[in-house]
Protein backbone atom coordinates (compact mmCIF):
# COMPACT_ATOMS: atom_id res chain seq x y z
CA UNK A 1 0.00 0.00 0.00
CA UNK A 2 1.14 3.51 -0.75
CA UNK A 3 1.43 5.87 2.23
CA UNK A 4 2.20 8.97 0.22
CA UNK A 5 2.30 9.81 -3.47
CA UNK A 6 3.33 12.98 -5.31
CA UNK A 7 2.34 13.19 -8.98
CA UNK A 8 3.88 16.10 -10.86
CA UNK A 9 3.62 18.31 -7.79
CA UNK A 10 4.79 21.94 -7.78
CA UNK A 11 4.90 23.94 -4.55
CA UNK A 12 5.54 27.60 -3.89
CA UNK A 13 6.44 29.40 -0.67
CA UNK A 14 5.63 33.11 -0.46
CA UNK A 15 5.36 33.27 -4.25
CA UNK A 16 8.75 31.63 -4.76
CA UNK A 17 8.82 28.23 -6.48
CA UNK A 18 10.16 25.58 -4.10
CA UNK A 19 9.43 22.30 -5.86
CA UNK A 20 8.51 21.91 -9.50
CA UNK A 21 6.99 18.84 -11.12
CA UNK A 22 8.07 16.38 -8.42
CA UNK A 23 6.82 12.79 -8.48
CA UNK A 24 7.53 9.94 -6.06
CA UNK A 25 5.68 7.46 -3.89
CA UNK A 26 6.39 6.04 -0.45
CA UNK A 27 5.26 2.62 0.69
CA UNK A 28 3.50 2.02 3.98
CA UNK A 29 5.93 1.04 6.72
CA UNK A 30 9.04 2.47 5.11
CA UNK A 31 11.53 4.79 6.77
CA UNK A 32 12.39 7.67 4.45
CA UNK A 33 15.09 10.25 5.06
CA UNK A 34 14.29 13.62 3.50
CA UNK A 35 17.57 15.34 2.74
CA UNK A 36 18.72 18.52 1.12
CA UNK A 37 20.32 21.82 2.01
CA UNK A 38 18.65 24.64 3.94
CA UNK A 39 15.83 26.13 1.92
CA UNK A 40 15.55 23.10 -0.35
CA UNK A 41 11.87 22.81 0.58
CA UNK A 42 11.77 20.09 3.23
CA UNK A 43 9.36 21.92 5.54
CA UNK A 44 7.27 23.16 2.61
CA UNK A 45 6.90 19.57 1.41
CA UNK A 46 5.72 18.47 4.86
CA UNK A 47 3.27 21.39 5.05
CA UNK A 48 1.79 20.33 1.72
CA UNK A 49 1.35 16.76 3.00
CA UNK A 50 -0.41 18.21 6.05
CA UNK A 51 -2.80 20.13 3.81
CA UNK A 52 -1.54 23.51 5.03
CA UNK A 53 -0.54 24.62 1.54
CA UNK A 54 -2.08 23.61 -1.76
CA UNK A 55 0.16 22.56 -4.66
CA UNK A 56 0.24 25.00 -7.56
CA UNK A 57 0.20 21.98 -9.85
CA UNK A 58 -0.04 18.20 -9.58
CA UNK A 59 -1.67 15.91 -7.06
CA UNK A 60 -0.72 14.67 -3.59
CA UNK A 61 -2.30 11.55 -2.11
CA UNK A 62 -1.84 10.83 1.60
CA UNK A 63 -3.03 7.44 2.82
CA UNK A 64 -5.43 7.30 -0.11
CA UNK A 65 -6.91 10.79 0.36
CA UNK A 66 -6.24 14.35 -0.69
CA UNK A 67 -4.31 16.18 2.05
CA UNK A 68 -6.56 17.88 4.57
CA UNK A 69 -5.72 20.06 7.53
CA UNK A 70 -6.09 18.29 10.88
CA UNK A 71 -5.98 14.75 9.42
CA UNK A 72 -5.62 12.61 12.58
CA UNK A 73 -3.88 9.85 10.60
CA UNK A 74 -0.76 12.03 10.32
CA UNK A 75 1.58 12.56 13.24
CA UNK A 76 3.70 15.69 12.95
CA UNK A 77 6.66 17.07 14.80
CA UNK A 78 7.51 20.59 13.62
CA UNK A 79 11.04 21.88 13.70
CA UNK A 80 11.59 23.32 17.14
CA UNK A 81 11.84 27.05 17.08
CA UNK A 82 10.93 27.82 20.65
CA UNK A 83 9.32 25.73 23.32
CA UNK A 84 7.25 27.30 26.09
CA UNK A 85 9.70 26.52 28.88
CA UNK A 86 9.19 29.70 30.91
CA UNK A 87 5.87 28.78 32.48
CA UNK A 88 6.88 25.54 34.16
CA UNK A 89 4.80 23.23 31.96
CA UNK A 90 5.61 19.56 32.27
CA UNK A 91 6.16 17.27 29.30
CA UNK A 92 2.86 15.60 30.16
CA UNK A 93 1.02 18.95 29.97
CA UNK A 94 2.53 19.60 26.56
CA UNK A 95 1.56 16.21 25.15
CA UNK A 96 -1.91 16.55 26.68
CA UNK A 97 -2.33 19.89 24.90
CA UNK A 98 -2.28 18.09 21.55
CA UNK A 99 -5.15 15.76 22.43
CA UNK A 100 -8.22 17.53 21.08
CA UNK A 101 -6.29 20.80 21.17
CA UNK A 102 -8.28 22.03 18.18
CA UNK A 103 -11.65 21.85 19.95
CA UNK A 104 -13.28 24.93 21.41
CA UNK A 105 -13.78 25.18 25.15
CA UNK A 106 -11.90 25.26 28.42
CA UNK A 107 -8.86 22.92 28.40
CA UNK A 108 -10.11 20.36 30.90
CA UNK A 109 -8.58 17.03 29.94
CA UNK A 110 -10.87 13.99 29.93
CA UNK A 111 -9.57 10.72 31.30
CA UNK A 112 -9.44 9.41 27.73
CA UNK A 113 -7.15 12.33 26.80
CA UNK A 114 -4.92 11.58 29.79
CA UNK A 115 -4.76 7.90 28.87
CA UNK A 116 -3.85 8.78 25.28
CA UNK A 117 -1.05 11.08 26.47
CA UNK A 118 0.25 8.50 28.93
CA UNK A 119 0.17 5.76 26.30
CA UNK A 120 2.11 7.87 23.80
CA UNK A 121 4.71 8.77 26.43
CA UNK A 122 4.98 5.16 27.53
CA UNK A 123 5.74 4.17 23.95
CA UNK A 124 8.78 6.45 23.80
CA UNK A 125 9.82 5.51 27.34
CA UNK A 126 9.30 9.04 28.63
CA UNK A 127 6.44 8.64 31.10
CA UNK A 128 8.66 9.43 34.08
CA UNK A 129 10.53 12.13 32.22
CA UNK A 130 7.23 13.81 31.40
CA UNK A 131 6.51 14.56 35.05
CA UNK A 132 9.32 17.10 35.08
CA UNK A 133 9.00 20.69 33.85
CA UNK A 134 10.26 21.20 30.29
CA UNK A 135 12.95 23.63 31.42
CA UNK A 136 14.61 20.85 33.41
CA UNK A 137 14.89 18.55 30.38
CA UNK A 138 17.81 18.28 27.98
CA UNK A 139 17.40 18.79 24.24
CA UNK A 140 17.24 15.05 23.60
CA UNK A 141 14.66 14.54 26.34
CA UNK A 142 12.48 17.31 24.93
CA UNK A 143 12.67 15.77 21.46
CA UNK A 144 11.47 12.51 22.92
CA UNK A 145 8.47 14.26 24.49
CA UNK A 146 7.68 15.89 21.13
CA UNK A 147 7.87 12.55 19.36
CA UNK A 148 5.39 11.17 21.89
CA UNK A 149 3.16 14.13 21.06
CA UNK A 150 3.32 13.23 17.37
CA UNK A 151 2.02 9.73 18.23
CA UNK A 152 -1.24 11.12 19.66
CA UNK A 153 -4.19 9.86 17.61
CA UNK A 154 -2.49 6.62 16.43
CA UNK A 155 -1.11 8.04 13.16
CA UNK A 156 -0.44 5.96 10.06
CA UNK A 157 2.22 8.35 8.82
CA UNK A 158 4.82 10.20 10.88
CA UNK A 159 6.36 13.46 9.66
CA UNK A 160 9.38 14.61 11.65
CA UNK A 161 10.98 17.93 10.77
CA UNK A 162 14.66 18.05 11.74
CA UNK A 163 14.44 16.07 15.00
CA UNK A 164 18.25 15.93 15.15
CA UNK A 165 18.80 19.65 15.15
CA UNK A 166 21.10 20.87 17.94
CA UNK A 167 21.60 17.37 19.40
CA UNK A 168 24.99 15.77 20.01
CA UNK A 169 25.89 12.50 18.29
CA UNK A 170 24.79 10.29 21.19
CA UNK A 171 21.37 11.87 21.48
CA UNK A 172 20.99 11.83 17.69
CA UNK A 173 21.56 8.08 17.70
CA UNK A 174 19.04 7.55 20.51
CA UNK A 175 16.35 9.57 18.70
CA UNK A 176 16.94 7.75 15.40
CA UNK A 177 16.77 4.36 17.06
CA UNK A 178 13.59 5.35 18.87
CA UNK A 179 11.87 6.53 15.69
CA UNK A 180 13.05 3.48 13.76
CA UNK A 181 11.66 1.17 16.43
CA UNK A 182 8.34 3.07 16.54
CA UNK A 183 7.98 2.82 12.77
CA UNK A 184 8.47 -0.95 12.98
CA UNK A 185 6.26 -1.54 16.01
CA UNK A 186 3.40 0.52 14.67
CA UNK A 187 3.96 -0.52 11.05
CA UNK A 188 3.77 3.08 9.86
CA UNK A 189 5.72 5.11 7.33
CA UNK A 190 8.16 7.68 8.68
CA UNK A 191 9.38 10.77 6.85
CA UNK A 192 12.44 12.03 8.67
CA UNK A 193 13.95 15.39 7.61
CA UNK A 194 17.63 15.84 8.20
CA UNK A 195 20.50 18.00 7.01
CA UNK A 196 22.77 15.05 6.95
CA UNK A 197 22.54 11.47 5.72
CA UNK A 198 25.21 9.89 7.89
CA UNK A 199 23.32 9.48 11.17
CA UNK A 200 20.46 7.87 9.19
CA UNK A 201 22.51 5.56 6.97
CA UNK A 202 21.75 2.32 8.78
CA UNK A 203 17.99 2.90 9.22
CA UNK A 204 16.63 4.45 6.02
CA UNK A 205 14.84 2.31 3.46
CA UNK A 206 14.82 5.17 1.01
CA UNK A 207 16.02 8.73 0.73
CA UNK A 208 14.21 11.66 -0.82
CA UNK A 209 16.82 14.21 -1.80
CA UNK A 210 15.61 17.75 -2.52
CA UNK A 211 17.63 20.38 -4.37
CA UNK A 212 17.04 23.18 -6.84
CA UNK A 213 13.30 22.52 -6.91
CA UNK A 214 13.71 18.90 -7.90
CA UNK A 215 13.72 15.61 -6.02
CA UNK A 216 15.49 12.28 -6.34
CA UNK A 217 14.07 9.19 -4.64
CA UNK A 218 15.47 5.74 -4.10
CA UNK A 219 17.85 3.74 -1.96
CA UNK A 220 20.97 5.42 -0.57
CA UNK A 221 23.08 3.89 -3.34
CA UNK A 222 20.62 4.97 -6.02
CA UNK A 223 20.39 8.59 -4.91
CA UNK A 224 23.67 9.46 -3.22
CA UNK A 225 25.87 9.09 -6.26
CA UNK A 226 27.57 11.73 -8.41
CA UNK A 227 25.33 11.29 -11.48
CA UNK A 228 22.00 11.74 -9.67
CA UNK A 229 23.17 14.60 -7.45
CA UNK A 230 24.93 16.39 -10.29
CA UNK A 231 21.68 16.26 -12.25
CA UNK A 232 19.77 17.45 -9.18
CA UNK A 233 22.02 20.40 -8.36
CA UNK A 234 22.84 21.24 -11.95
CA UNK A 235 26.50 21.52 -10.92
CA UNK A 236 29.28 18.94 -10.61
CA UNK A 237 28.93 17.00 -7.36
CA UNK A 238 31.25 14.32 -6.07
CA UNK A 239 30.33 11.76 -3.45
CA UNK A 240 33.03 10.39 -1.19
CA UNK A 241 32.71 7.32 0.99
CA UNK A 242 35.05 6.88 3.95
CA UNK A 243 34.75 4.93 7.22
CA UNK A 244 31.19 3.98 6.37
CA UNK A 245 30.24 7.63 6.00
CA UNK A 246 29.16 9.55 2.94
CA UNK A 247 30.31 13.05 2.04
CA UNK A 248 28.57 15.07 -0.65
CA UNK A 249 30.93 17.65 -2.09
CA UNK A 250 30.58 20.45 -4.62
CA UNK A 251 33.88 22.04 -5.67
CA UNK A 252 35.47 20.24 -2.70
CA UNK A 253 33.08 21.89 -0.23
CA UNK A 254 31.18 19.48 1.98
CA UNK A 255 27.51 20.28 1.29
CA UNK A 256 26.12 18.52 4.30
CA UNK A 257 28.73 19.04 6.99
CA UNK A 258 28.08 21.76 9.53
CA UNK A 259 24.48 21.86 8.48
CA UNK A 260 23.21 21.49 12.01
CA UNK A 261 23.41 25.15 12.88
CA UNK A 262 20.18 26.31 14.39
CA UNK A 263 18.63 28.38 11.64
CA UNK A 264 15.52 30.20 12.80
CA UNK A 265 14.82 31.58 9.35
CA UNK A 266 14.67 28.19 7.73
CA UNK A 267 10.97 27.79 7.22
CA UNK A 268 11.20 25.91 4.02
CA UNK B 1 -7.66 58.39 60.48
CA UNK B 2 -9.02 54.87 60.33
CA UNK B 3 -8.52 52.95 57.10
CA UNK B 4 -12.11 51.70 57.41
CA UNK B 5 -13.42 55.22 56.86
CA UNK B 6 -12.37 54.62 53.26
CA UNK B 7 -15.62 52.73 52.73
CA UNK B 8 -17.74 55.61 54.00
CA UNK B 9 -17.52 57.21 50.58
CA UNK B 10 -19.62 55.90 47.73
CA UNK B 11 -16.95 56.76 45.13
CA UNK B 12 -14.48 54.68 47.11
CA UNK B 13 -16.83 51.72 47.30
CA UNK B 14 -17.42 52.02 43.54
CA UNK B 15 -13.68 52.22 42.97
CA UNK B 16 -13.09 49.01 44.93
CA UNK B 17 -15.83 47.17 43.05
CA UNK B 18 -14.55 48.46 39.71
CA UNK B 19 -10.93 47.51 40.36
CA UNK B 20 -12.02 44.06 41.49
CA UNK B 21 -13.96 43.44 38.28
CA UNK B 22 -11.23 44.84 36.08
CA UNK B 23 -8.45 43.12 38.02
CA UNK B 24 -10.04 39.73 37.46
CA UNK B 25 -10.44 40.22 33.70
CA UNK B 26 -7.10 41.99 33.17
CA UNK B 27 -5.29 39.34 35.21
CA UNK B 28 -6.75 36.46 33.20
CA UNK B 29 -6.56 38.01 29.72
CA UNK B 30 -3.18 39.57 30.50
CA UNK B 31 -1.75 36.12 31.23
CA UNK B 32 -2.54 34.96 27.70
CA UNK B 33 -1.30 38.26 26.28
CA UNK B 34 2.10 37.75 27.94
CA UNK B 35 2.16 34.05 27.05
CA UNK B 36 1.63 34.91 23.38
CA UNK B 37 4.20 37.71 23.43
CA UNK B 38 1.54 40.20 22.37
CA UNK B 39 1.86 42.69 25.20
CA UNK B 40 2.75 45.49 22.83
CA UNK B 41 -0.46 44.79 20.92
CA UNK B 42 -2.37 45.42 24.15
CA UNK B 43 -0.56 48.70 24.54
CA UNK B 44 -1.44 49.61 20.94
CA UNK B 45 -5.12 48.74 21.42
CA UNK B 46 -5.37 51.20 24.28
CA UNK B 47 -3.86 54.02 22.26
CA UNK B 48 -6.21 53.45 19.35
CA UNK B 49 -9.04 53.83 21.85
CA UNK B 50 -8.06 57.42 22.62
CA UNK B 51 -9.42 59.06 19.44
CA UNK B 52 -12.46 56.79 19.82
CA UNK B 53 -13.22 58.21 23.24
CA UNK B 54 -12.54 61.84 22.38
CA UNK B 55 -14.30 61.54 19.02
CA UNK B 56 -17.38 60.09 20.71
CA UNK B 57 -17.48 63.00 23.15
CA UNK B 58 -17.14 65.40 20.22
CA UNK B 59 -20.26 64.05 18.53
CA UNK B 60 -22.16 63.71 21.80
CA UNK B 61 -21.83 59.98 22.44
CA UNK B 62 -20.52 58.28 25.56
CA UNK B 63 -16.72 58.01 25.56
CA UNK B 64 -16.81 54.37 26.62
CA UNK B 65 -18.85 53.54 23.50
CA UNK B 66 -16.35 55.25 21.18
CA UNK B 67 -13.52 53.62 23.10
CA UNK B 68 -15.07 50.17 22.71
CA UNK B 69 -15.76 50.51 18.98
CA UNK B 70 -12.25 51.74 18.19
CA UNK B 71 -10.37 49.21 20.31
CA UNK B 72 -12.44 46.27 19.10
CA UNK B 73 -11.90 47.32 15.47
CA UNK B 74 -8.18 47.69 16.21
CA UNK B 75 -8.21 44.24 17.81
CA UNK B 76 -9.75 42.71 14.69
CA UNK B 77 -7.19 44.58 12.57
CA UNK B 78 -4.23 43.34 14.61
CA UNK B 79 -5.63 39.82 14.62
CA UNK B 80 -6.12 39.76 10.85
CA UNK B 81 -2.68 41.21 10.18
CA UNK B 82 -1.15 38.38 12.22
CA UNK B 83 2.64 38.38 12.20
CA UNK B 84 2.69 41.55 10.15
CA UNK B 85 1.13 43.45 13.05
CA UNK B 86 4.26 42.90 15.11
CA UNK B 87 6.34 45.39 13.23
CA UNK B 88 7.67 48.13 15.45
CA UNK B 89 7.46 50.95 12.96
CA UNK B 90 3.89 50.22 11.87
CA UNK B 91 2.66 49.90 15.46
CA UNK B 92 4.56 53.00 16.52
CA UNK B 93 3.05 55.05 13.71
CA UNK B 94 -0.47 53.86 14.48
CA UNK B 95 0.05 54.70 18.16
CA UNK B 96 1.22 58.23 17.51
CA UNK B 97 -1.38 58.84 14.81
CA UNK B 98 -4.07 57.73 17.26
CA UNK B 99 -2.88 60.05 20.00
CA UNK B 100 -2.59 62.85 17.45
CA UNK B 101 -6.17 62.30 16.24
CA UNK B 102 -7.40 62.21 19.81
CA UNK B 103 -5.65 65.51 20.42
CA UNK B 104 -7.31 66.99 17.32
CA UNK B 105 -10.77 65.92 18.52
CA UNK B 106 -10.07 67.49 21.91
CA UNK B 107 -9.00 70.67 20.16
CA UNK B 108 -12.44 70.92 18.56
CA UNK B 109 -14.19 70.27 21.84
CA UNK B 110 -12.35 72.39 24.34
CA UNK B 111 -15.10 72.28 26.97
CA UNK B 112 -13.90 68.87 28.03
CA UNK B 113 -10.26 69.52 28.80
CA UNK B 114 -10.34 67.45 31.99
CA UNK B 115 -11.79 64.60 29.95
CA UNK B 116 -8.41 64.25 28.26
CA UNK B 117 -6.58 63.57 31.51
CA UNK B 118 -9.27 61.08 32.50
CA UNK B 119 -8.99 59.16 29.26
CA UNK B 120 -5.21 59.24 29.24
CA UNK B 121 -4.52 58.44 32.89
CA UNK B 122 -7.79 57.02 34.18
CA UNK B 123 -10.17 58.27 36.85
CA UNK B 124 -11.03 55.38 39.07
CA UNK B 125 -12.48 57.65 41.75
CA UNK B 126 -15.04 59.02 39.30
CA UNK B 127 -16.69 55.72 38.41
CA UNK B 128 -20.48 55.84 38.61
CA UNK B 129 -22.87 53.05 39.49
CA UNK B 130 -23.95 52.80 35.85
CA UNK B 131 -20.33 52.43 34.70
CA UNK B 132 -20.00 49.57 37.19
CA UNK B 133 -22.82 47.78 35.42
CA UNK B 134 -21.10 48.30 32.06
CA UNK B 135 -17.83 47.00 33.50
CA UNK B 136 -19.51 43.92 34.94
CA UNK B 137 -21.26 43.09 31.65
CA UNK B 138 -18.06 43.51 29.63
CA UNK B 139 -16.18 41.41 32.17
CA UNK B 140 -18.63 38.54 31.89
CA UNK B 141 -18.52 38.73 28.09
CA UNK B 142 -14.69 38.66 28.06
CA UNK B 143 -14.35 35.83 30.53
CA UNK B 144 -16.98 33.64 28.88
CA UNK B 145 -15.42 34.23 25.45
CA UNK B 146 -11.97 33.48 26.85
CA UNK B 147 -13.20 30.23 28.38
CA UNK B 148 -14.73 29.23 25.04
CA UNK B 149 -11.52 29.67 23.06
CA UNK B 150 -9.06 28.73 25.82
CA UNK B 151 -8.12 25.27 24.56
CA UNK B 152 -7.19 26.12 20.96
CA UNK B 153 -5.77 29.46 22.15
CA UNK B 154 -3.36 27.70 24.49
CA UNK B 155 -2.38 25.14 21.87
CA UNK B 156 -1.85 27.86 19.27
CA UNK B 157 0.16 29.97 21.72
CA UNK B 158 2.42 27.14 22.88
CA UNK B 159 3.00 25.25 19.60
CA UNK B 160 1.62 27.23 16.65
CA UNK B 161 3.00 25.00 13.87
CA UNK B 162 1.65 21.83 15.44
CA UNK B 163 -1.68 23.45 16.32
CA UNK B 164 -2.11 24.56 12.72
CA UNK B 165 -1.38 21.06 11.45
CA UNK B 166 -3.88 19.61 13.93
CA UNK B 167 -6.61 21.80 12.48
CA UNK B 168 -6.55 24.91 14.68
CA UNK B 169 -7.36 27.98 12.60
CA UNK B 170 -4.59 30.24 13.86
CA UNK B 171 -5.93 33.42 12.25
CA UNK B 172 -9.42 32.98 13.67
CA UNK B 173 -8.20 32.10 17.17
CA UNK B 174 -5.77 35.00 17.19
CA UNK B 175 -8.43 37.47 15.99
CA UNK B 176 -10.99 36.29 18.55
CA UNK B 177 -8.39 36.65 21.28
CA UNK B 178 -7.50 40.16 20.11
CA UNK B 179 -11.18 41.16 20.34
CA UNK B 180 -11.26 39.81 23.90
CA UNK B 181 -8.06 41.71 24.64
CA UNK B 182 -9.67 44.84 23.18
CA UNK B 183 -12.69 44.55 25.48
CA UNK B 184 -10.36 44.00 28.42
CA UNK B 185 -8.38 47.06 27.42
CA UNK B 186 -11.57 49.13 27.48
CA UNK B 187 -12.13 47.89 31.02
CA UNK B 188 -8.62 48.60 32.16
CA UNK B 189 -8.73 52.08 30.64
CA UNK B 190 -11.56 53.02 33.02
CA UNK B 191 -9.14 52.46 35.88
CA UNK B 192 -5.69 53.47 34.63
CA UNK B 193 -6.37 55.26 31.33
CA UNK B 194 -5.08 54.80 27.83
CA UNK B 195 -1.40 55.33 28.59
CA UNK B 196 -1.07 53.06 31.61
CA UNK B 197 -2.99 49.95 30.56
CA UNK B 198 0.29 48.03 30.52
CA UNK B 199 0.50 48.36 34.32
CA UNK B 200 -2.72 46.46 34.93
CA UNK B 201 -2.75 44.02 32.01
CA UNK B 202 0.91 43.07 31.75
CA UNK B 203 2.73 43.58 35.04
CA UNK B 204 0.64 41.18 37.21
CA UNK B 205 0.59 38.51 34.49
CA UNK B 206 4.32 38.72 33.83
CA UNK B 207 5.05 38.54 37.57
CA UNK B 208 2.66 35.59 37.98
CA UNK B 209 4.43 33.74 35.20
CA UNK B 210 7.71 34.06 37.11
CA UNK B 211 6.19 32.96 40.39
CA UNK B 212 4.13 29.92 39.40
CA UNK B 213 4.29 26.65 37.56
CA UNK B 214 1.50 25.59 35.27
CA UNK B 215 -1.14 27.59 33.48
CA UNK B 216 -4.13 27.36 35.84
CA UNK B 217 -2.02 28.45 38.82
CA UNK B 218 -0.46 31.19 36.72
CA UNK B 219 -3.84 32.63 35.78
CA UNK B 220 -5.09 32.55 39.37
CA UNK B 221 -1.88 34.19 40.61
CA UNK B 222 -2.13 36.85 37.90
CA UNK B 223 -5.73 37.68 38.91
CA UNK B 224 -4.83 37.81 42.62
CA UNK B 225 -1.89 40.12 41.93
CA UNK B 226 -3.92 42.43 39.67
CA UNK B 227 -6.73 42.79 42.22
CA UNK B 228 -4.29 43.17 45.12
CA UNK B 229 -2.27 45.83 43.31
CA UNK B 230 -5.45 47.75 42.54
CA UNK B 231 -6.79 47.55 46.11
CA UNK B 232 -3.52 48.54 47.75
CA UNK B 233 -3.21 51.39 45.27
CA UNK B 234 -6.67 52.69 46.19
CA UNK B 235 -5.76 52.61 49.89
CA UNK B 236 -2.42 54.33 49.26
CA UNK B 237 -4.14 56.92 47.07
CA UNK B 238 -6.66 57.54 49.85
CA UNK B 239 -3.89 57.97 52.44
CA UNK B 240 -1.50 60.05 50.34
CA UNK B 241 -3.91 61.87 48.04
CA UNK B 242 -1.62 60.93 45.14
CA UNK B 243 -3.26 59.59 41.95
CA UNK B 244 -4.37 55.94 42.09
CA UNK B 245 -2.97 55.33 38.61
CA UNK B 246 0.48 56.34 39.84
CA UNK B 247 0.29 53.77 42.64
CA UNK B 248 -0.89 51.07 40.25
CA UNK B 249 2.07 51.64 37.95
CA UNK B 250 4.51 51.81 40.88
CA UNK B 251 3.18 48.65 42.51
CA UNK B 252 3.00 46.86 39.14
CA UNK B 253 6.65 47.59 38.43
CA UNK B 254 7.58 46.73 42.03
CA UNK B 255 5.79 43.38 41.96
CA UNK B 256 7.43 42.51 38.65
CA UNK B 257 10.90 43.32 40.01
CA UNK B 258 10.31 41.38 43.23
CA UNK B 259 9.00 38.37 41.28
CA UNK B 260 12.29 38.32 39.39
CA UNK B 261 14.24 38.24 42.64
CA UNK B 262 11.93 35.59 44.11
CA UNK B 263 12.25 33.47 40.96
CA UNK B 264 16.03 33.74 41.08
CA UNK B 265 16.08 32.77 44.77
CA UNK B 266 13.88 29.75 44.11
CA UNK B 267 16.16 28.61 41.31
CA UNK B 268 19.19 28.89 43.56
CA UNK B 269 17.48 26.74 46.18
CA UNK B 270 16.36 24.15 43.62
Amino acid sequence: MTALAFEGVSLTYKGRPVLSDVSFSIQAGSFVGILGPNGAGKTTLLRAVLGLITPSAGRITVLGETPRRGNPAIGYMPQIRRLPVQIGLTGFDLVLGATNGHRWGWPLASSADRDAAAEALERVGALDLARRPLNQLSGGERQRILIAQALIGSPKLLLLDEPLISLDAGHQRAIIELVHRLGHELGIAVLFCSHEINPLLHVVDEVLYLGKGKAAVGSVAQVLNPEVLTALYGAPISVLRANGRIFVMADDIDLEGGGHDHDDHDHL
Amino acid sequence: MMITTIFDYEFMRNAFIATTIVGIVAGAVGYFLVLRGETFAGHALAHVGFPGATGAVLIGLSPILGLSIFTVLAGIGIGLLGEKAHRDVAIGLVLTLSLGLGLLFLHFYTAYASQATNVLFGNVLGISASTLVTLAVLAVVSLVALALIARPLLFASLQPELAEAKGVRLGLVSTLFMVIAAITTVEAMQIVGVLLVFALMVAPAAAAMRLTRGIARGIVCSIVLAVAIAWVSLILAFLTDWPTSFWITALGAGVYLLSGLAGRGARRLA
